[in-house]
């Protein structure tokens, strides 16, 4: 068993908090989302251990069921962005030829547009709900999954031992399913938690804007925005969910960091 | 100083290198390189430090300029330059020395010069700022090295960039770089593993001479010990860190002692007896190839024969075209014209129209081990897949078969369930031996299969493939650009040169004069084991190398 | 042609080309995407008359290559359209929000540049040791703040709490430049903050790399001082990925900006932008958006152009 450093110790158990706290939000929330329970902005209380909101709702309550729209949208969108991009990568690596030109050369399109710009200008067209927020950052981030998955296979398909299985007469299944994937899995696991770490950062920024998740559903970026009007005010209402959004950020982003940091030291191996 | 006859200008006594290693997830550990090193070097004399890779050699040369890579330390022993303990000089001093006393050579001066600079200014950089001599003096002395060193057209030379030169003149801007400032002694290290074999004699040729014209006193460091005999007064010989043998050249060369040293000087002197012709397993007729968007072929015409149970070694230099056959052969680069005869059948000229049979007959064996096997799969899955994809063996007998296989590459059946990545460079090159037996095959294509490897184990590797053959009766095409191996083990020779067969015929034949230009140069440019065969090549040869 | 003309022209060239298919994919996208733009502005109870003239007054019954191409002359001449909300002349509030937009970025790069190339230095200088772990903790606790967190954190603790700075970043015209200055002083931190870890990253991974070149060694060898290592050999090969890397990242700055300017309500570009996706009034943020995307492109395009200028393979062919 290897050591896990204090870091990565750290990041995997409020990570963990987060989404236990997702998961069963209806449970542990002491109040209804939308119950009125109070003043506006009443302090902290034994009560409201957050205070209330803007119009007078429990802040913990909200920062729960919050939690649960933002990584719920999140996971939803790095499952399609994820799936999408490897299978497509995958694909173009090893198919080559027109199809990998005109899938590559379409992402370089997508890309040549900042990801916050053109989902504005798409979403300046369809309607906000739920469900089209996942597809357009879901589809719009498996462009960097694609270029990552794309790259990652081109380099192994070189590999010597991808040759030796195309001489022994090897089909494409076994190919990808055993040749490739294994090794290409390791920076994929750790870029799987840099998209949604993007993804959580990119739905906030969005209901931030009034553009993401809609009322009487909040996510966290939403309630920032709700309470942000009390900050000039000194009511430092809108820091609690602004400071969870980083939280798990940064949680996140620890995980990762010892994936990606296993994943390089994996190449040297012992011997030789 | 005058008074003293003879000084020894660098003196290593007890020396001891350490570095700290950190495996992921453990503990660090404290890892020696050199372990108890003496060795001295007389004014103007030439030691050289010979050794596999690991060996500490490049680790001791360095350690003349008191300097230690990626965190390696100098942790014990005395380092005499001049008189003086430079082990624990400080930053000052040791910037004093470095370049006025000592220079360096390195194994790639492709990767040693800066690509942003001219040459000239980093040749004359060091005289420059040690303030050794003014600049045109400096510059002067550059291009009588340049002229020395038979680089072309000296006067101008300084004045490119070092990407617009070749590798092999790189090597020798670097040996004029660290002549220029007429330091005391240079560390050659592998100044010459880099480049070719016919290459590699001009340099050889000019780093000699160098250093006798300005009287410099050297480190010589290589693998090469038929290289450094060439060379050096004295040599030591290392392994793991440790001495072996120290000795003068003729005595190490002559009258090795250790086990070890005489394993070396007899390195590939396998006696390998030519078998007589007999039906071929396969047929090369006529081919010509070239790679998809090129209007050049990369390979003109041609045509071999292979009988079934012997070796066929093609050799060339890189460029020639040698290991692009194999992939016309294996059908990975279909050819443009002609035919290829395998067993009795026509092989189709693309792999993916090829039967089963035809793919299992045929395998092939890599250069380099590391690539060639799926870091990700253990040695049981790696041998027993071939196993399972052509026989259907499962289960225990398929477990049985790659034990036995495992005995065959002299393996113990423990290997069967461990990673490529624990597994020693010749451990993995028989594993991959082991993968290419499993599927019983008529012919092993070998790639370079042993020029990654340190001498001895590639030894270890041409004996196992050769009691394979007369065990098993494969043949092998045999690729490599090392005239040693192949007259350990071929029985027919074809020599490439720029896409075309320039000679071919039995081992004896190829291998006798009269000689074409090119096999001449060729022939005559691998370093032989005594003393004074630098000076025997250069009167007898006919053709000039490649302008390098 | 010198091969470094050829390849700059082809780069430009390709820039050209893409920044025609930028074009192409915010018309017709928005065209493919389900939904109708004139039922959309108006709302479910918009009555057929009134959605019949919207479309009308939008030119939505005209073929729409022949609306692309009219869309694509005007935005080259300089005519960007009418807005749908207001009627105000598109191209008329671009011009004085573009200006304050590229105002506060100008003060962000100036700042951002110069401190993420010193501290890159400083923790490549020192890597793995505490300087180098203290730059990198700090730089991935700001990385994973979104721009609007730390927006208002900044916000809270500086303007309100401390009363340092002004909590709005309220521009005129006729304003001089020392108050516009101290009216962006909030917004310029947080870009700064923002960009300054990834570019800080970015950098010190370049030195890295070429400090861990064999050449340096060949130059530490020759009894080079440190300082005459670094700026004699490692400086002219850094020149090209530092200069790329602070292009991308000030590319990622145009990005940063839309958020910033909505925090700081600032009247710049952004909030123009956001405004009037909520408002659904597309010509608008069509027009932005060929903004924002000709600007990110430019700014890679320059990234590429000075590694192709540094580059001295390319310099001094064969």
């Amino acid at each position: 068993m290897r050591r896990i450093p204090l870091s990565a110790l750290i990041g995997l158990i409020l990570t963990g908090g987060f989404f236990f706290v997702a998961i069963f939000a209806q449970l542990i929330a002491p109040y209804k989302m939308d119950e009125l329970v109070g003043g506006v902005w009443d302090p902290i209380s034994a009560a409201h251990w957050l205070g209330t909101d803007s119009i007078g709702r429990d802040l913990l309550t909200r920062m729960i069921y919050g939690a649960q729209v933002t990584i719920f949208v999140a996971t939803c969108a790095t499952i399609l962005s994820f799936v999408t991009g490897s299978v497509l990568g995958f694909l173009a690596a090893t198919a080559g030829g027109w199809l990998d030109q005109a899938l590559s050369r379409f992402v370089d399109l997508l890309m040549a547009i900042p990801t916050l710009i053109l989902s504005l200008v798409i979403l300046t067209a369809v309607d906000v709900t739920t469900i089209n927020l996942i597809l357009v950052m879901g589809f719009l981030d498996a462009t960097r999954v694609f270029r990552l998955s794309r790259a990652v296979a081109v380099d192994i398909t070189v590999m010597d031992y991808v040759e030796a299985a195309r001489l022994r007469g090897e089909g494409r299944g076994w190919i990808i399913f055993s040749e490739i994937l294994p090794n290409a899995l390791s920076p994929l696991v750790a870029e799987l938690g840099l998209r949604f770490i993007f993804a959580v950062l990119f739905i906030s920024t969005l209901s931030f804007l009034g553009l993401g998740v809609q009322p009487p559903l909040a996510d966290w970026g939403g309630l920032v925005k709700e309470n942000s009007a009390g900050l000039v005010y000194g009511i430092p209402a809108a820091l609690a969910p602004a400071i969870a959004i980083a939280a798990l950020a940064i949680s996140v982003n620890l995980v990762a960091d010892w994936v990606l940091s296993r994943t390089t030291s994996l190449k040297g191996g012992r011997g030789a | 100083m005058l008074d003293q006859v003879k000084t020894n200008l660098l003196e290593i006594k007890n020396l001891r290198i350490e570095a700290t290693s950190y495996p992921p997830g453990e503990a660090p550990r404290k890892v020696v390189l050199v372990d108890d090193v003496s060795v001295s070097v007389e004014q103007g004399k030439v030691l050289g430090l010979i050794g596999e890779s690991g060996a500490g050699k490049s680790t001791i040369g360095l350690s003349a300029m008191s300097f230690a890579r990626g965190g390696a330390r100098l942790a014990g022993g005395q380092i005499l330059l001049n008189g003086r303990d430079i082990r624990e000089a400080g930053a000052g001093e040791l910037r004093s020395l470095r370049g006025r006393e000592v220079t360096y050579v390195a194994q790639s001066a492709a990767a040693a010069f800066n690509p942003a600079k001219r040459l000239m200014e980093q040749v004359i950089e060091t005289s420059l700022h040690h303030k050794l001599m003014p600049r045109a003096e400096a510059e002067a002395r550059a291009v009588d090295l340049f002229r020395k060193l038979g680089l072309p057209n000296p006067e101008t030379f300084g004045s490119r960039y070092p990407h617009q030169v070749s590798g092999g003149q790189l090597q020798r801007a670097m040996t004029a770089m660290a002549l220029c400032p007429k330091p005391d002694l240079v560390v050659f290290d592998e100044p010459t593993t880099a480049l070719d074999v016919t290459t590699q004699i001009d340099v050889l040729v000019a780093i000699k001479a160098a250093i006798r014209d300005t009287g410099v006193a050297a480190l010589y460091i290589t693998h090469d010990l038929a290289v450094v005999a060439q060379v050096a007064d004295d040599i030591l010989v290392l392994r793991g860190g440790k001495k072996v043998e120290y000795g003068s050249t003729d005595q190490i060369i002559n009258a090795p002692q250790q086990a070890y040293t005489q394993a070396l000087v007899s390195v590939r002197s396998i006696d390998h007896v030519e078998k007589a012709d007999s039906a071929p397993v396969l047929s090369v007729a006529n081919i010509t190839a070239r790679y998809k968007g090129t209007n050049f072929d990369v390979l003109k015409n041609v045509n071999v024969d292979l009988s079934a149970g012997q070796t066929l070694a093609v050799v060339g230099e890189s460029g020639s075209g040698k290991s692009t056959l194999a992939r016309v052969i294996t059908g990975l680069l279909p050819a443009a014209q002609g035919r290829i005869t395998f067993a009795g059948r026509t092989l189709s000229a693309d792999l993916a129209s090829r039967t089963k049979d035809d793919l299992r007959e045929l395998q092939m064996i890599y250069q380099m081990a590391d690539t060639a096997m799926n870091p990700r799969q253990t040695v049981g899955t790696i041998i027993g897949r071939p196993l399972e994809f052509y026989f259907g063996l499962k289960g225990d007998a398929k477990r049985k078969r790659i034990q036995e296989l495992l005995e065959e590459i002299e393996m113990g059946a423990g290997f069967i369930d461990r990673y490529p990545a624990e597994l020693s460079g010749g451990q993995k090159q028989r594993v991959c031996i082991a993968r290419a037996l499993a599927a019983k095959p008529k012919l092993i294509i070998c790639d370079e299969v042993t020029s990654a490897l340190d001498p001895l184990v590639a030894d270890g590797i041409l004996k196992l493939l050769l009691s394979l053959q007369a065990r098993e009766g494969v043949a092998y095409l045999f690729i490599t650009h090392d005239l040693a191996t192949v007259k350990a083990i071929a029985d027919k020779i074809a020599v490439m040169y720029r896409g075309q067969v320039v000679r071919y015929g039995s081992k004896t034949d190829v291998l006798t004069p009269p000689f074409d230009d090119y096999t001449d140069l060729l022939l005559s440019s691998v370093p032989e084991m005594k003393l004074g065969w630098l000076e025997e090549v250069l009167q007898s040869r006919k053709m000039e190398s490649g302008g390098n | 042609m010198h091969p470094v003309v050829k390849l700059v022209t082809q780069r430009l060239a390709l820039g050209l080309l893409l920044m025609l298919a930028v074009s192409a994919l915010i018309f017709f996208g928005v065209e493919a995407l389900p939904g109708d733009t004139a039922q959309a502005m108006l709302g479910q109870s918009a009555t057929p008359e009134a959605l019949a003239n919207l479309r009308e007054k939008m030119g939505l019954n005209e073929p729409v290559l022949w609306r692309y191409g009219h869309w694509l002359y005007g935005f080259m001449t300089g005519d960007m359209g009418v807005a749908l909300t207001n009627g105000e002349d598109i191209a008329k509030s671009v011009g004085s929000r573009l200006g304050n937009t590229l105002f506060l970025a100008f003060w962000a790069a100036l700042i951002s540049v110069p401190l993420a190339i010193l501290l890159g230095l400083l923790a490549a200088r020192y890597n793995g040791r505490w300087p180098d772990r203290l730059i990198s903790g700090v730089t991935l606790a700001t990385i994973s703040l979104p721009e609007f967190v730390a927006g208002y954190l900044v916000l809270y603790f500086l303007a309100v709490k401390l009363q340092l700075f002004p909590a709005m970043s309220m521009v005129f015209p006729g304003m001089g430049v020392f108050e516009r200055l101290s009216a962006i002083i909030l917004p310029v931190i947080v870009l700064v903050m923002v960009v300054l870890a990834h570019m800080m990253r970015m950098t010190r991974a370049a030195i890295l790399n070429v400090m861990q070149s064999a050449y340096i060694e060949t130059a530490e060898l020759k009894g080079l001082s440190p300082l005459t290592v670094i700026w004699r050999h490692a400086f002219p090969n850094a020149i090209a990925p530092v200069v790329n890397v602070v292009m991308l990242n000030l590319a990622y700055l145009v990005v940063g900006v839309v958020v910033v300017e909505v925090v700081f309500v600032y009247p710049g570009m952004g909030q123009y932008l956001v405004d009037h996706v909520t408002k659904r009034d597309l010509p608008v943020v069509q027009a932005c958006g060929m903004i924002f995307a000709a600007v990110y492109i430019g700014l890679n395009i320059l990234a590429d152009v000075v590694s192709i200028l540094a580059n001295p393979r390319l310099r001094h062919p064969k």
